[in-house]
C-alpha cells in the first residue's frame, strides 16, 4: 500500500502558554484535493510550517510521502512545494533568476524547459525577465506558485493563495491547480473563501484552537451539517407546521429544508392545498459556510 | 534541455545567489568601500607621510595600505552576511532558503564563502588603486592570503550571528558602530602598536582584529608586532569559536525556524 501524501500524528506545538497545535492527527491520501479550514489562529499556518520544516513541533511526527520531516528532511522537502501566505519576494532578482535559484536549491540544474512551462501556465512568460519589484501583487502571487513547483513536488500546499487576488486571476489559478491535481499531484489548500473549498476539495479538515474538530469528505460534511433549502415568500402568512423543519426567518420568508429536489413539488402542492400562495421562491444549495459555522459553534 | 540533479547543488546555488546579490549592486558593495579606503589613504598620507616611518624605513603611506585593505575586507565580509540575512528575515524571503533541502552546514558555508569573495573583491580593489600611488612590497604572499581568508571568514561568521540575532536594522548598526568599527580602528590599522604606551599595547593584544591585521601586514613587509604564527593561532581559534556558535544557532534554527 502506498504511503499517505501527508501523515501527521499526535502533533503538539506551544508558544508560551498558547497551544497552537493540540494533538493533531491527520492523513492526506495521495492524489487528494484536501482542504484545511479554520478561523484565524486555529493553527493552520503553524501546521503547514511544521510540515515544511519552518516550525519545530514539541511532540508528534509529520511525514511527507513517507519521509519524516525531521529525520529525513531532505527527501521530505523534495516532495513538498509550499506557497506561503505572505507575498514575499527577493527584490534583487528577475522572475527567471528567482525560479532558477529555487531549482538550484532543490538540486536541479538546467530546468528551463519546465520553468518555461510553468511560466506559460501561469501567464508569466512576458514577465520572465522583469525584476520582482516591478510586478503587481497578483503576479508576485503567481511567481510564488511557480517557485513552489520548480522541483515538481508530488505534494503542494497552498496557504491562502487567493487572498487579495482578483476574480480573473483566481479563476486562472484554480484552473491550473486543478490540472496539477488531475495530473496526480496532491493538493492541500487553506482558504477563508469557503465556496472555493467546497468546489475544489474532496475532503476537508476543520481546525479550531489547534485541534481537528471535523474531518470528512466534503459531501459528507455538507450532508451532515447542511441541506438543500426551499425559501418561499407567501402572499399571506399561514402556519407551515405540516412541513418538517420549516422556520420563519423573520424577514417575511419561510425556509424549509429538504434532501432531494423531488421533494420540492410535493412541498409546493401542500402549501397550495393549505391555501398558501407563493409570491417568490428561491432554492438554496447545501453550503459549506453553514457547515463551518455549525462545526465551530459545536466544537 | 534535460534537468539534472547535482550533489551539493543547494550549497552551490546559495553561494552563487549570495555573490550575485552583492554583485548586482557592486557600485555600493565594492566600489564605495574601495573609495572610502582610498580617501583614508590620500588624507593620512598627505598629513603624515613625510613625518612618520614605521618598521625602520617603511614610509607611512606604504605601511598604511595593508591595514586599510584588511579593514575593508573585514568590514565588507561582516556587512555581506549580516545585511543579507536581516534583509531576508525582514522581507520574509528567507523562506525560499529554508524550504529546500539545504543543510545548516551548507547554509553556513555558502554565506561565509560569499562574504569572503566580497571581501576579496574590495581588498583587491583597494590594492589596485593604492598601487597607483605607492610601491607595495610582497614578502610572503601565503600569509597575505591566509589572513585575508581567515579574517573574512571570522567577520562573515560574526555577521551571520548578528544578522540572525538582530530583528531590526538599528540593532545591526549597533553591532557595526559599537563593536566592529572600534575594534577595527583600535587594531593597528593606522599605527604600529609599538608606538603605543605599554598599557595600550597590552589592551591591543586583547583585540582579535589586531592579530588579523598584524599577520596580514607581515605578508607584505616581513615584519610585524607579534609573530605571524601567534596571530594565526589566535585568528584560527576565533574562527572556530564563532563558527561553532553560528553552526549551533543554525542547527537549532534560532530565530529562523520557530
Amino acid at each position: 500500500m502506498s504511503s499517505p501524501a501527508i501523515r501527521i500524528a499526535g502533533v503538539h506545538k506551544r508558544y508560551g502558554a498558547l497551544k497552537a497545535l493540540d494533538g493533531v492527527d491527520l492523513e492526506v491520501r495521495q492524489g487528494e484535493f484536501f482542504g484545511l479550514l479554520g478561523p484565524n489562529g486555529a493553527g493552520k499556518t503553524t501546521l503547514i510550517s511544521a510540515l515544511a520544516g519552518l516550525t519545530r513541533v514539541d511532540e508528534g511526527e509529520l511525514a511527507v510521502m513517507g519521509h519524516d520531516v525531521v529525520a529525513d528532511y531532505r527527501q521530505a522537502r523534495r516532495k513538498l512545494g509550499v506557497v506561503p501566505q505572505e507575498l514575499v519576494f527577493d527584490p534583487f532578482f528577475t522572475v527567471r533568476e528567482a525560479l532558477r535559484l529555487q531549482s538550484g536549491y532543490f538540486g536541479i540544474r538546467r530546468n528551463d524547459t519546465w520553468i518555461d512551462e510553468i511560466l506559460a501556465s501561469l501567464d508569466l512568460t512576458h514577465k520572465a525577465n522583469a525584476n520582482m519589484r516591478m510586478l503587481s501583487g497578483g503576479m508576485k502571487r503567481r511567481v510564488l506558485v511557480a517557485q513552489a513547483l520548480v522541483h515538481r513536488p508530488p505534494v503542494i500546499v497552498l496557504d491562502e493563495p487567493t487572498a487579495g487576488v482578483d476574480v480573473e486571476l483566481r479563476q486562472g489559478l484554480w484552473q491550473f491547480i486543478r490540472r496539477l491535481n488531475t495530473d496526480g499531484h496532491t493538493i492541500v489548500l487553506t482558504t477563508h473563501y469557503l465556496e472555493e473549498a467546497q468546489t475544489l476539495c474532496n475532503r476537508i479538515a476543520m481546525l479550531k484552537a489547534g485541534r481537528v474538530v471535523a474531518l470528512d469528505t466534503t459531501d459528507n460534511l455538507l450532508k451532515r451539517f447542511s441541506s438543500h433549502a426551499l425559501r418561499v415568500r407567501l402572499a399571506e402568512p399561514i402556519g407551515l407546521d405540516f412541513l418538517p423543519g420549516a422556520r420563519d426567518t423573520g424577514d417575511g420568508w419561510v425556509e424549509i429544508p429538504f434532501e432531494a429536489y423531488g421533494e420540492v413539488e410535493d412541498m409546493l402542492s401542500r402549501i397550495r392545498l393549505t391555501g398558501g400562495r407563493v409570491e417568490e421562491m428561491v432554492l438554496g444549495e447545501p453550503d459549506l459556510e453553514k457547515v463551518f459555522m455549525g462545526v465551530m459553534h459545536d466544537a | 534541455m534535460t534537468p539534472e540533479t547535482v550533489r551539493f547543488a543547494g550549497f552551490r546555488t546559495l553561494l552563487y545567489k549570495e555573490i550575485l546579490r552583492f554583485w548586482k549592486v557592486s557600485f555600493q558593495t565594492v566600489g564605495a568601500p574601495v573609495l572610502t579606503a582610498v580617501l583614508y589613504l590620500l588624507i593620512f598620507s598627505h598629513v603624515l607621510d613625510r613625518h612618520v616611518t614605521v618598521y625602520g624605513d617603511v614610509p607611512y603611506t606604504v605601511f598604511l595600505v595593508p591595514g586599510l585593505v584588511m579593514m575593508s575586507v573585514l568590514q565588507n565580509a561582516f556587512a555581506n552576511t549580516s545585511s543579507s540575512l536581516i534583509q531576508s528575515k525582514i522581507t520574509g524571503n528567507i523562506v525560499f532558503m529554508l524550504l529546500p533541502p539545504i543543510s545548516y552546514r551548507e547554509f553556513f558555508a555558502a554565506y561565509v564563502l560569499a562574504a569572503i569573495v566580497r571581501g576579496a573583491f574590495v581588498g583587491v580593489g583597494v590594492i589596485a588603486v593604492s598601487l597607483l600611488m605607492v610601491s607595495l612590497p610582497v614578502v610572503a604572499p601565503g600569509w597575505i592570503i591566509a589572513f585575508a581568508l581567515m579574517g573574512g571568514a571570522i567577520l562573515a561568521s560574526f555577521g551571520m550571528i548578528a544578522g540572525i540575532w538582530a530583528d531590526k536594522f538599528d540593532q545591526l548598526s549597533a553591532f557595526q558602530n559599537f563593536l566592529i568599527m572600534p575594534l577595527t580602528m583600535l587594531s593597528g590599522v593606522f599605527y604600529s602598536i609599538h608606538s603605543l604606551p605599554p598599557v595600550w599595547q597590552t589592551v591591543s593584544h586583547l583585540n582579535p582584529f589586531f592579530y588579523m591585521i598584524d599577520g596580514f601586514r607581515y605578508g607584505f613587509f616581513g615584519q610585524s608586532d607579534v609573530s605571524p604564527w601567534i596571530s594565526l593561532a589566535v585568528v584560527s581559534a576565533c574562527f572556530v569559536v564563532l563558527a561553532v556558535l553560528t553552526l549551533s544557532m543554525l542547527a537549532r534554527g534560532y530565530k529562523l525556524r520557530a
